[in-house]
């Protein structure tokens, strides 16, 4: 149906072209005069009037009109539809899904619900009909108007170039104003579905409170109450293996940068930075897999055996405890994040080090100053807010993260410092709310649009700062 | 090998104290290349100690190539290659045995844009002398820093701010900063690429008093420009053109009376 | 001040120790290329080896008696096909005592798949029942890997999957040469099963496909135009530049948040339908159009401003010189950014998890709108399978991954190498 109506604008507003582009021809032949624009902006002028309105007219309706049928059928429910929630939602539901022609819930309603449903599947359909009906005739009106205010303005003398362009403008504005509302998008839908979550569980308490355990929340007696969403522990989780991450990325990232910069020959740097590529574009859930597979089972045996061996011993206490070490540890997850990060860090690095000029070095050469001297003591220092700029982008990253931490870092929220522990993250913890079959409007689904909220500032406030100090830094050596 | 390619003749200091010297950097045939593209051929000149060389001639010449050439800060160019014979003290500084880094303490060396580090000023001509271990407390390289700005006549004006970041200072300030920093290891030779091209008249006044004043103790070689600058600062001037030397003379010798017909026509501004 | 030769000689003093920090600080930058290349050699490395032996499968070829008794012509999927296969499997090994617990045994060694192609069979002929069909079919799982020899006779029978009177029955069947090694088809040609032996990507890599093409259609326009915008017409005032800072930031926004947006606001407030393509598309296409932006603008700023004053001087409009000069000029960098953009949209997981695509989907999506599965989410959902036998599948999807994303990068790439000018 909709796509037939859009062939349908489309071979409409092909014609309006063709139309219009003959009548300014024919018209400019038999004044003799030469027409301000060619005769294909007039057709573009005609077809572009015939097919927007239209198109505008034609997506309203089909994102209100079922929310208009919901909205009209809801208030006259029949009366024997169920009167508790979330029955009488599904009822209305079901009634929807017969009137589309889809398969109906499972949901086993006596004999005269189901005639009421039936009967009110039919109302549903009719006034579907009605406004599907009426939205025709809205769109055929809409380019119809369009086209012949366009037709009528196909004239020799008229501007239509100018027209055109101004319509190709505010196209290309309308395209980069997406990524305006894109954020927009992001904020508006994560704040209000945490106004929801933040109606039953305290800002305060999801933001201090230190016990986590969403899954106690789904009982319905305790729901809010039970005091399961103080996210502190993921916070703490989150920050751990954001270090580990950092600890491993920022001096091997960092070194990795330098000597590319400034040691490695021109045929080293053209095998080495693509392979650091490579590593660039590894899909994080291909981490995902090395760090649960590989590294984990790695580690604990690692720690394993060296706990082994401390047994028995004046560190007897601490073999045993390494004895019970398991796959999924902060450690590994922030090592595996780490790796990954290495060659966001050393690209950045690079081209900070880079812009760095030549002539400090001179300046330091001609001092005889050693290479590693000179960049120790000049090139660094000189780099030193791009470089923190980029730790701090690198940062942000590693708190976003989902992929490598849902596979690798487990699900026991806890506040330690121990990387060896199983901890959580916020991300995980998004991941676990959100996957599976769950009521859309469960605080603890909601809860997951906080975590969200919450990532999305942090990660925004690192982002503004790293972006800032960055651009400054470049201004410096323009 | 070995025929006079300077004048021999003892030249003439202004200062009425300043004795005749001998030679201090001797260069024998030196050829340079960039890859496979030879930048400077053969070129023979001989710099004498407490006086100021200056080498002149039309941009890219390869008068700042030979200048690159006496602290080997050509190393630092990937694909460079130098030959010839280039003597410090008679003692070859392209010997297998010479550290560039040793070298570079003895041979100073000011850029043509000044280039201070992101440092205080104090750090700036402290830099030498931290690097290469020079002095042993903190006085000591207190009195090391007040020296040089003192000798580079910046002292006066930035005693009261050593803290200061050294781009805070103005272009000349700069430019007398760095000098500084290059004198605080008390090199022997103090090579100067264009120091004047990026200031102003008056900074640049200034600055050419300061090399006059620094040639009682150093042996100076400047690279400039312009012919009048050549003409007020230095004792011995080598004309370049395409990588080669055309003329050697004494300064004054070479602008009143050169003998080469490329020379008249460079300083009377025929081209260039 | 002190004098020259003790410079001199405090200098070289130091030399040989400072000559020493350039070496080890200079080692120390070999060694981190080496930790991140060496970090790469072991993470590919690792997941060929772990992924190779699932391009190989078992299968076993057997002649099934359809028991006229037991098959009703009418209601020909109510029998039970694997009961047969497992009797006739029986036979096949000498086993006389027909137990239930030898039944069991027997049947775990053989696939579900077998039932289903008698059942296929026996819909398509009836004639069949009472005869014998010759089928083939992967063996099971634990017996596909044993052939591999991932499961060792060495290892304590309780702790293996396979009893000593299976892994008898399995040496027995290998002699006798109905077990045959081939290249795993199945795996290209199947979609998401229960069964690992049954498991293919098909499904994932449409879904993957149409996702992708989504995602094309709604970014790279939409991300060129923009760019074209803001590099060409866009005045320099607040909201400009509003717009610039909101796309860098938009770069850098975690990939979860935008799997939130999606969520929310297609799924949730828009109600199209979850785990499809559609929805993954327009999600991920957000997310790749601020690197198609930034992309296109560098290769914009690229083409040489002569270039648009020599149009605009014939008197074109600036709309003209645009599209009708610097545009096409600027092309082969769009395409590239464009492709390695789809590369990495390819590989992106966390979104696709928010919006409901790690459900089992057993079949291959019809369109847009059906439920699927993406090669990245299928990676996830295998990873979390209990089966040893999905380990390699993993591995293995992860290889078809990665061999995807290579040939996108790669075709941008020659592209590059292809088309570029310098100025």
């Amino acid at each position: 149906m909709f796509g037939l109506v859009l062939i349908c604008l489309a071979v409409f507003s092909a014609a309006t072209y063709g139309l219009a582009r003959r009548k300014v021809l024919q018209a400019a032949h038999g004044s003799g005069t030469r027409p301000h624009s060619r005769p294909k902006y007039h057709g573009a002028h005609a077809a572009l009037w015939a097919a927007i309105p239209a198109l505008l007219v034609l997506v309203g309706l089909a994102v209100a009109a079922p929310r208009i049928i919901t909205a009209v059928t809801w208030a006259d429910l029949p009366a024997a539809a169920p009167s508790v929630e979330p029955f009488r939602s599904q009822f209305q539901y079901d009634a929807e899904a017969i009137a589309a022609g889809s398969i109906p819930s499972a949901v086993a309603y006596s004999a005269d619900q189901r005639a009421a449903l039936a009967a009110h599947a039919d109302r549903i359909s009719a006034l579907s009909g009605m406004l599907r009906l009426g939205g025709l005739v809205a769109v055929g009106l809409a380019a119809l108007m369009g086209g012949l205010y366009a037709w009528s303005r196909a004239r020799p003398d008229y501007r239509a170039r100018n027209a055109v362009e101004r319509w190709v403008g505010g196209l290309l504005f309308a395209t980069s104003a997406i990524a305006v509302l894109t954020t927009l998008g992001i904020v508006l839908s994560l704040v209000w579905e945490s106004l929801r979550f933040f109606q039953t569980v305290s800002p305060l308490e999801f933001l201090t409170g230190t016990h986590w355990s969403p899954q106690i929340a789904i009982r319905a007696d305790q729901v809010g109450s039970s005091g399961g969403f103080g996210a502190v522990p993921l916070f703490v989780g989150t920050f751990l293996i954001m270090g580990i991450a950092m600890l491993t990325a920022a001096p091997i990232g960092l070194m990795a940068a330098i000597y590319l910069a400034e040691y490695a020959s021109a045929f080293q740097r053209a095998w080495i930075k693509p392979l650091l590529e490579v590593l660039a574009g590894i899909p994080t859930v291909v981490y995902g897999f090395f760090a649960a597979l590989t590294v984990g089972p790695a580690f604990r045996a690692g720690f394993n055996r060296l706990g082994e061996y401390l047994l028995g011993g004046p560190l007897n206490d601490l073999g045993l405890y390494l004895m019970g070490v398991q796959n999924q540890m902060a450690l590994v997850a922030g090592v595996v994040m780490g790796i990954m990060l290495i060659p966001f860090v050393s690209s950045l690095s690079d081209d900070i080090i880079n812009a760095v000029p030549q002539s400090l070095r001179d300046g330091s050469y001609a001092m005889g100053a050693t290479q590693s001297e000179t960049i120790k003591r000049v090139v660094l220092p000189a780099a030193l807010p791009g470089v923190a700029g980029a730790m701090l982008l690198a940062a942000s990253r590693a708190i976003g993260e989902t992929m490598i931490v849902t596979m690798a870092a487990g699900l026991q929220a806890r506040i330690t410092a121990n990387p060896l522990d199983s901890v959580t993250t916020v991300t995980v913890q998004i991941v676990t709310l959100l996957t599976g079959d769950q009521e859309f409007d469960s605080p603890k689904t909601l809860s997951a649009f906080g975590l969200g909220l919450t990532l999305f500032v942090v990660t925004l406030i690192l982002n503004i700062v790293a972006l800032r100090i960055v651009q400054h830094y470049r201004e410096q050596y323009d | 090998m070995d025929a006079p390619v300077i004048d021999t003749r003892p030249i003439v200091a202004a200062g009425p104290k300043a004795p005749a010297h001998g030679i201090k950097v001797r260069t024998r045939d030196v050829s340079v290349f960039y890859g496979d593209k030879q930048a400077l051929s053969d070129v023979s000149l001989d710099m004498a100690d407490r006086a100021v060389t200056a080498l002149i001639g039309p941009s890219g010449c390869g008068k700042s190539t030979f200048l690159r050439c006496l602290n080997r800060m050509n190393d630092t160019i990937q694909g460079a290659r130098v030959e010839g014979v280039i003597e410090l003290d008679g003692e070859d500084v392209n010997a297998r045995a010479v550290d560039p880094v040793a070298l570079r303490a003895r041979v100073g060396m000011v850029f043509q844009r000044p280039n201070p580090f992101p440092k205080s000023i104090f750090e700036n001509v402290a830099y030498g002398p931290r690097i290469h271990g020079l002095t042993t407390s903190k006085s000591e390289l207190q009195d090391v820093v007040e020296q040089a700005l003192r000798r580079a006549g910046l002292w006066d004006e930035v005693a009261d701010r050593l803290d200061q970041s050294g781009s805070s200072l103005s272009g000349g300030q700069q430019q007398r900063l760095v000098i500084a920093r290059a004198i605080a290891v008390d090199p022997e030779v103090i090579l100067m690429d264009e120091p004047c091209s990026a200031l102003d008249p008056i900074a640049t006044a200034r600055i050419e008093e300061l090399i006059d004043e620094l040639r009682q103790q150093y042996c100076i070689v400047i690279v400039t420009h312009s012919m009048a600058q050549a003409a007020r600062v230095s004792q011995q001037t080598a004309f370049f053109h395409m990588g080669q030397i055309v003329e050697i003379g004494r300064t004054d010798e070479l602008f009143t009376n050169p003998k080469e017909q490329r020379t008249l026509d460079y300083i009377t501004g025929r081209f260039g | 001040m002190t004098d020259r030769p003790d410079i001199r000689a405090a200098v070289e003093r130091r030399l040989k120790r400072r000559h020493a920090a350039e070496r080890r600080f200079r080692l120390y930058g070999v060694l981190a290329i080496t930790v991140a290349v060496a970090f790469l050699a072991l993470l590919l490395g690792r997941i060929i080896e772990q992924g190779h032996s699932a391009f190989v499968t078992h299968s076993i070829t057997l002649d099934v008696p359809v028991d006229a008794a037991r098959v009703d012509p009418a209601y020909p999927q109510g029998a039970n096909y694997d009961q047969m296969a497992a009797e006739a499997l029986l036979v096949r090994l000498g086993v006389d005592a027909n137990t239930a617990d030898n039944g069991r045994a027997v049947r775990d060694l053989l696939s579900p798949d077998m039932g289903f192609q008698i059942l296929a069979q026996v819909r398509a002929d009836p004639s069949l029942i009472g005869r014998t069909v010759t089928i083939e079919a992967p063996v099971g799982d634990s017996a596909d890997l044993y052939f591999k020899g991932e499961i060792s006779r060495d290892t304590p029978e309780e702790q293996r999957v396979l009893t000593d009177q299976q892994i008898g029955w399995l040496d027995q069947l290998e002699r006798q040469g109905l077990v045959e090694a081939h290249f795993n088809t199945g795996l290209f040609t199947r979609s998401d099963s229960t069964q690992p032996e049954m498991a293919g990507l098909l499904g994932a890599v449409v879904g993957s496909a149409l996702m992708l093409m989504v995602t094309a259609l709604l970014s790279i326009p939409v991300g060129v135009l923009a760019a074209v915008y803001l590099e060409e017409f866009a005045p320099k005032n607040r909201l400009t530049e509003i717009i610039e800072v909101n796309i860098n930031n938009l770069a850098a926004v975690p990939s979860i948040v935008y799997g939130l947006l999606g969520l929310a606001v297609f799924i949730g407030w828009m109600g199209l339908p979850r785990s499809s393509p559609l929805v993954g598309g327009i999600v991920l296409s957000l997310m790749a159009m601020p690197t198609v932006i930034i992309a296109t603008r560098a290769a914009l700023k690229a083409v040489p401003q002569s270039i648009r004053d020599a149009a605009l001087a014939l008197g074109a409009s600036r709309t003209q010189t645009v599209f009708a000069h610097v545009l096409p000029l600027a092309m082969p960098g769009v395409m590239t950014g464009s492709i390695i953009s789809m590369a990495h949209a390819l590989g992106e997981t966390a979104p696709l998890l928010m919006i409901g695509m790690v459900s089992f989907v057993p079949g291959v999506p019809e369109g847009i709108l059906s439920a699927s599965s993406a090669l990245p989410t299928q990676i996830f959902i295998w990873e979390n399978a209990a089966e040893a036998a999905f380990h390699e599948r993993t591995a293995a999807a992860i290889l078809v991954l990665l061999v995807f994303m290579v040939v996108m990068n790669a075709v941008a790439i020659v592209l590059r190498r292809r088309l570029e000018r310098r100025w």
